[in-house]
């Protein structure tokens, strides 16, 4: 590993580490993955390719804080504002065409947002 | 718009990830052991107020200074490092090792607010923990303050601001002169992550510490809680032999038919 980008990307590392500790499949299974996808590229000498690496790093990290933000507000979502699947449950209930009673069925109560 | 001094609240409560359980007296949640975050709504909150900080600075229409505050025991302060780790100036941690309900939070933040004197203060809407969805309406009361709850948007004017309010069936744009509490709902911004550099950087951000009982307030609970119980089980299916026994079963167990 060069000089210029050793620093560069040790922090990556740390960041990716720091990251993976609330991964979903647990922090092991992240680390073995992470360890894996730097010791694989360890041998790289051209500048370029390096910073390819880097920026694909980089790229992971966001995407992984996306990820936790959409499971948190997945969660959040799905204890205080359910009606939303309720919604689409009953839409599909008052859509499918029962063979009987159709006139019984209950007018939906619009439920609160 | 001068200089803003933004108050925000927040709560150290268990992770939104982990299994809740009541332990064996049924008398609370265990919290021993079990890993504990920032209110998602307070995160939300601390993010906002970092937002107009930097749209602020950004203007050069002024500065603003975030100041986060958490009431409860020690661990709360590793909830403040993570506001400060996301962008916050500085750090308030009342200290109080006892039950504090709503109303004592919202008295302690009275108290606060009266030392620090800020032009706006932020709070989630509820903790994920008690759903109390209280504190911020009572700190307003308390100050006699303008409150704008359930923000899904904010935007700053000159000393008032226009806030979208989720409401039943809709939203609601409200204009309120500053001082003011707002109280933030889920689709106001999405939450950054801290990185590992600020995360260090935050160790060395200062954190004053009260303990509750200076403050001169009564914190003594109001409310008992008498029992808590898990929800009931869910039962799992039944596979049935033949059309008779279905129907049978409709009947005589579900009482559907």
């Amino acid at each position: 590993m060069s000089t210029p980008t050793r620093y560069r990307v040790i922090a990556l590392y740390k960041q990716l580490s720091y990251l993976g500790r609330e991964y979903p499949a647990g922090a092991d299974y992240f680390h073995k993955k992470l360890k894996g996808a730097f010791m694989k590229n360890k041998d790289l000498s051209d500048p370029a390719e390096i910073q390819k690496r880097i920026d694909l790093g980089d790229y992971v990290c966001k995407e992984i804080e996306a990820m936790y933000h959409i499971n948190k507000y997945r969660a959040m979502k799905k204890r205080y504002y359910e009606d939303a699947g309720a919604d689409n449950i009953q839409a599909k209930l008052e859509n499918t065409n029962w063979a009987q009673g159709g006139g019984s069925s209950a007018t939906s109560s619009s439920p609160r947002q | 718009m001068s200089n803003l001094r933004i108050l925000v609240a927040t709560k150290r409560v268990v992770d939104y990830a982990v299994k809740i359980r009541v332990n064996a007296a049924g008398s609370a949640v265990e919290t021993a052991n079990v890993k504990h975050s920032m209110n998602p709504f307070d995160e939300i909150g601390t993010e906002q107020a970092i937002q107009i900080k930097e749209a602020l600075a950004k203007s050069k229409a002024g500065t603003a200074e975030v100041v986060v505050v958490s009431c409860g025991p020690s661990k709360s302060q590793e909830t403040l490092r993570t506001a400060l780790a996301m962008g916050a100036d500085r750090a308030i941690h009342v200290d109080s090792d006892e039950e504090l309900q709503p109303l004592a939070v919202a008295k302690l933040l009275k108290a606060v607010v009266e030392k620090e004197k800020p032009d706006m203060v932020i709070l989630g809407k509820q903790a994920i923990d008690d759903d109390s969805n209280q504190t911020g309406q009572m700190l307003a009361g308390l100050l006699n303050w303008p409150q704008a709850t359930f923000a899904s948007k904010v935007e700053l004017g000159d000393k008032s601001m226009t806030v979208t309010r989720e409401v039943d069936g809709g939203v609601e744009t409200v204009k309120t002169p500053l001082p003011a509490i707002l109280t933030t709902d889920l689709r106001l911004n999405v939450p950054r992550y801290a990185s590992l550099p600020n995360i260090m950087k935050a160790k060395k951000k200062p954190l004053a510490k009260f303990a509750a009982a200076d403050l001169g307030v009564d914190i003594k609970p109001r409310l008992q809680t008498l029992k808590i119980a898990e929800p009931p089980k869910r039962q799992g299916g039944k596979l049935v032999e033949s059309v008779d026994d279905l129907v049978d079963k409709l009947k005589n167990e579900a009482k559907v038919l």
